[in-house]
């Protein structure tokens, strides 16, 4: 009764392809109900203003127009004007719930105000440009530094100040690590704002079934459980009257785990038309509206000894979180725990102050913070070791954790108070492979004989460790039919990640090994009503964990069934493809097929295995509190043009730990796509607004992704530590490549650059800025946006602003 | 804006039948006239290529090309691709190399590498790569694409 091992671990062709590969599967602006409507939004072209009024008389003219509706014209069908989204901390200082439309003022460019209706898309857009608003522009926040300064004005006209939330990071003696120290390096940091940028932007339809009253929400959502809690809420409706499903996503990478103004609007739109109606967003729409990320500064301080052991950090960070709390203080709270994960710190202390600005709100995008944590970690590490004379892979190499202090109890806590414990893995080993693929040692003479011949190279290194897994649970339900196929129904959520292959894998490994007989429906609140979805790279782990327990659970009721009809021990029994049968006896076998009917039972007669209950189905929520931890080793090799201040990156290689991999192809493709990610975040994406809080990079050709000639060659290696913190001994994957990345690139930059001693603590580093760098001359400098940045934390620390 | 023009638009070798504003693009004709939904948009602004299909031959974004520029000329999108459950190669290659995750950039860089190995059916590795930067994916990091197209090559040579 061994499982079939053959289907788990193998890179198996995906379940999900072959929709995709025809046309035929199903995103959101493919779904067309008979007689949908179009709806368009009218949005704030302004950072901060108060609306005096809003004309719609015009746009009612539009031939096509069905409805233009305002918040006052909404309000009788919702209970509440804002949106409850932000998960609960007693952090917050500033209660900041976005609004489902906004009524008397707006916060941010590209902010909901009025919501057209028309027979097309066409007709809404022209539309929606003929509804007059009267703005009256008010003080603008676009800086989350000067928005802490105690004549700022308030990113919300009624607030007295922006600091949204305060928290802190403490363990360990500080104070005595900086007082004994040897040495003590004090860094300015700045991250950056980007986008996630799926190339599908967000959508939703909305339909109202009339004989039954439910009304039926598909949106391009990561988290349908989460969008039909606050559409339930605001609609007043019981959770039997709405569902919502997550059809075909074409990526997430974050922002669609955000339950959105749109959602509520077409919603509610829906009902109250009784007519499908349904919203695409557009690109534009995409870069004022959905949500984003990155934006840091960071001022902080690392204590080591003269042997480079660190004896402690502390500092202070600012994170920007936009203009309303659309989902909580995940982001920084990530960021501070992710710094001291990899290594060995006995003393750490971080003030984070989450601050108001009049820009998109701030939540997770690939990494959800943890990048920049590691950023600041890595690039600390590098100047520790330029000021100890020392190798950069040895001064890591003495403070990595070490294998034997596994499972290591960190002195942090996750956001929901359970600890933090690094489960398994070896990060020393991992760095020492990474750096013998890379060629570390001989480094120094390539870089040598290339700069004698006037060409500018560089290498560097860092490492990370991801928190993956977030429980508590996911739901997944395993059912043989009686036509013997499996059915498997789960709150996971798939947006690309080929998540419905991982969990066939999972249920085929005990149930026969035969993927084509195995369908996953994820995302449908109907299907499953408990779910959380897709995001935190947790649905291998939580997900697959159920998907384990239950199909052992269905596996367990066959063979009590089969051993009953074929008058054969259990152990003796075994299943290839559809077929159970006695060993070595393939012809003394019943099918799925036989099997599910006859658990399914007679009218009048008793059920076959009474113990077992009716059908083949089982249905788990394996609780999860503790999360695990993926690491990895990153090596980047770069050319820096210094007459362009174009970087060339010649190697790009990791080494990756994600414990058991389900799939080893599409681990690969996680992590090669999380790089992609990571390299943008480094050299190119620069997500722009001028002092007004105007956003100036609205397309694709101002705002840039990486494409396949600026992708190196990618060498990926696994190493895989088995999880002991879950049975299928896996953790999770999806982010960990975009981690390390921009670290990497930098140090390399930085390496290159040596002759010019060029200090870099910024992502990204487009040419010019690098140019600016390069060659400092008068009158010549970086752009504004990227001078040093400087943070007076002893003024924050003396509770100016407390 | 009422007034719509008569077209007969020739899609994988059939005859659509469709009324149209003048300014509708052939990406949104495509997609909700004649009910093929497997062009994706991606960006309306032709940067991203998820809804590149092949016009005459050639390679072509259908967000910035007006329905009625298309009347007369061959039409080939994603939906043409397959015969019956066969896919075509470009699909298997795809597939095998696991050059898609979400899968909403696919139909375009097949139907761009489609068109464009019949232009150029010995390419060079620099070649290729120069050709896929046409289009975005923001999901495979590209690579897996490469190899699917590498794949095809060798498959044809
Ligand atoms: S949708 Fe046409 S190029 Fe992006
Ligand atoms: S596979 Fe998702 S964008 Fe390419």
């Amino acid at each position: 009764m061994t499982p079939n091992n053959s289907v788990l671990g193998a890179s198996v062709s995906r379940l999900e392809d072959h929709g995709l590969l025809t046309g035929q599967s199903r995103f959101i602006d493919d779904l067309q109900l008979p007689g949908t409507l179009s709806a368009a939004f009218v949005r704030s072209p302004y950072g901060h203003a108060l609306i005096n009024g809003v004309n719609t008389e015009a746009a009612c003219q539009v031939p096509g127009v069905v409805a233009v509706y305002t918040l006052t014209d909404l309000q009788p069908w919702l209970t509440d004007t804002r949106m409850a989204t932000g998960l609960p901390s007693n952090s917050f200082r500033l209660d900041v719930n976005p609004r489902v439309l906004a009524a008397d003022e707006v916060v941010y460019v590209g902010e909901p105000i009025a919501v057209v209706i028309a027979a097309s898309r066409y007709a809404a857009e022209d539309a929606a440009d003929l509804v007059e608003v009267d703005c009256e522009p008010l003080e603008v926040v676009a800086d989350c530094r000067a928005a802490l300064l105690a004549d700022s004005p308030g990113a919300h006209r009624k607030l007295s100040h922006n600091l949204v939330a305060a928290f802190d990071f403490d363990y360990g003696h500080v104070e005595d690590a900086f007082r004994q120290a040897d040495v003590i390096i004090n860094e300015s940091f700045r991250l950056h704002r980007g986008g996630a940028h799926s190339i599908e932007g967000r959508g939703a339809v909305a339909s109202h079934d009339p004989v039954t009253g439910k009304l039926t929400l598909w949106t391009s959502t990561q988290r349908p459980h989460g969008v039909k809690r606050v559409i339930c809420d605001l609609l007043g409706c019981n959770d039997d009257s709405v569902r919502v499903v997550a059809p075909q996503i074409g990526g997430g990478f974050g922002p669609k785990l955000v339950c959105y103004p749109e959602e509520v609007v077409v919603a509610v739109c829906g009902k109250l038309l009784q007519q499908p109606v349904k919203w695409t967003q557009d690109r534009y729409e995409y870069f004022l509206s959905t949500t984003q990320e990155r934006d840091q500064y960071w001022d902080v301080e690392i204590a080591v000894d003269n042997d480079a052991m660190i004896k402690g950090v502390r500092g202070a960070l600012l994170h920007d979180h936009g203009a309303y709390t659309a989902r909580g203080l995940n982001v920084p709270y990530a960021s501070g725990v992710a710094l001291p994960l990899a290594y060995n710190i006995p003393a750490y202390h971080l003030d984070v102050y989450a601050v108001l600005t009049n820009k998109v709100p701030v939540t997770p995008v690939r990494g959800a913070g943890q990048p920049q944590g590691v950023f600041v970690m890595e690039r600390l590490l590098d100047r520790v070791a330029a000021g100890l004379s020392l190798d950069r892979a040895e001064v890591r190499r003495r403070n990595l954790v070490r294998k034997e202090q596994m499972p290591c109890r960190k002195s942090l806590k996750l956001r929901g108070g359970t600890e933090v414990i690094l489960d398994s893995g070896d990060y020393p080993a991992t760095q020492e492979l990474a750096l013998e693929h890379a060629g570390w040692a001989a480094f120094g003479e390539r870089q040598q004989a290339a700069l004698e011949q006037g060409r500018h190279i560089g290498i560097g290194l860092a490492n990370f460790v991801e928190g993956t897994g977030r429980g508590p649970y996911e739901t997944v339900t395993v059912r043989i039919n009686p036509s013997g196929n499996i059915l498997v129904a789960t709150g996971a959520t798939a947006m690309g990640q080929s998540t419905q292959t991982m969990l066939a894998q999972i249920v085929a490994g005990q149930l026969g090994g035969d993927l084509s007989l195995v369908s996953v429906n994820c995302g449908d609140t109907d299907a499953t009503p408990l779910g959380f979805g897709g995001f935190n790279s947790r649905q291998t782990v939580v997900a697959g964990a159920s998907a384990h327990a239950a199909a052992r659970a269905v596996r367990d009721k066959v063979f009590r069934l089969a051993s009953r009809r074929l008058e054969a021990a259990e152990r003796d029994l075994e299943i290839n493809g559809h077929n159970v049968f006695v060993k070595d006896m393939p012809d003394r076998k019943l099918t799925f097929a036989q099997l599910a009917r006859a658990a399914s039972g007679l009218p009048g007669f008793k059920l076959p295995v009474a113990e077992s209950g009716p059908g083949l189905e089982a249905t788990e929520s394996v609780v999860i509190d503790d999360m695990v931890y993926s690491n990895g080793s990153a090596v980047a090799e770069v050319e820096v043009d210094i007459d362009t201040g174009q970087v060339d990156i010649h190697r790009f290689l990791i080494v990756h730990d994600c414990g058991r991999m389900i799939n080893p192809a599409l681990v690969e493709g996680q992590v090669a796509g999380g790089i992609a990610h990571g390299i943008g975040n480094a050299l190119f994406e620069w997500m722009g607004f001028d002092d007004n809080a105007q956003p100036v990079t609205t397309t694709f050709a101002d705002y840039l992704l990486v494409s396949a000639d600026k992708m190196p060659a990618l060498e990926l290696f696994h190493r895989e530590s088995a999880s002991p913190f879950n049975e299928l001994g896996v953790k999770g994957v999806g982010e960990s490549g975009c981690l390390p990345t921009p670290a990497a690139i930098v140090a390399a930059i930085e390496d290159a650059l040596k002759p010019f001693d060029v200090k870099l603590n910024q992502a990204p580093l487009t040419p010019a800025v690098l140019w600016g760098l390069i060659r400092p001359a008068p009158g010549i400098s970086a752009p504004e946006h990227w001078r040093s940045p400087g943070i007076d934390t002893a003024a924050y620390r003396k509770g100016v602003l407390l | 804006m009422d007034s719509k023009i008569a077209l007969r638009l020739d899609i994988n070798s059939r005859d659509y039948h469709v009324n149209v504003e003048a300014r509708q693009t052939l990406a949104d004709v495509i997609r909700e006239e004649c009910g093929l939904t497997g062009t994706r948009v991606g960006c309306e602004h032709g940067v991203c290529g998820s809804c590149t299909i092949v016009v005459d031959g050639a390679p072509v974004r259908a967000c910035l090309m007006f329905a009625p520029q298309a009347e007369g000329k061959k039409i080939r999108t994603i939906e043409g691709m397959a015969e019956g459950d066969d896919l075509h190669p470009i699909q298997r290659a795809f597939s095998d190399n696991h050059a898609l995750q979400c899968g909403f950039c696919t139909p375009g860089f097949i139907m761009l590498i489609a068109a464009w190995l019949e232009q150029n059916p010995a390419p060079a590795d620099g070649e290729i790569t120069g050709m896929l930067s046409a289009n975005l994916c923001r999901c495979t990091g590209y690579r897996n694409i490469f190899r699917a197209v590498k794949q095809i090559v060798a498959e044809l040579g």
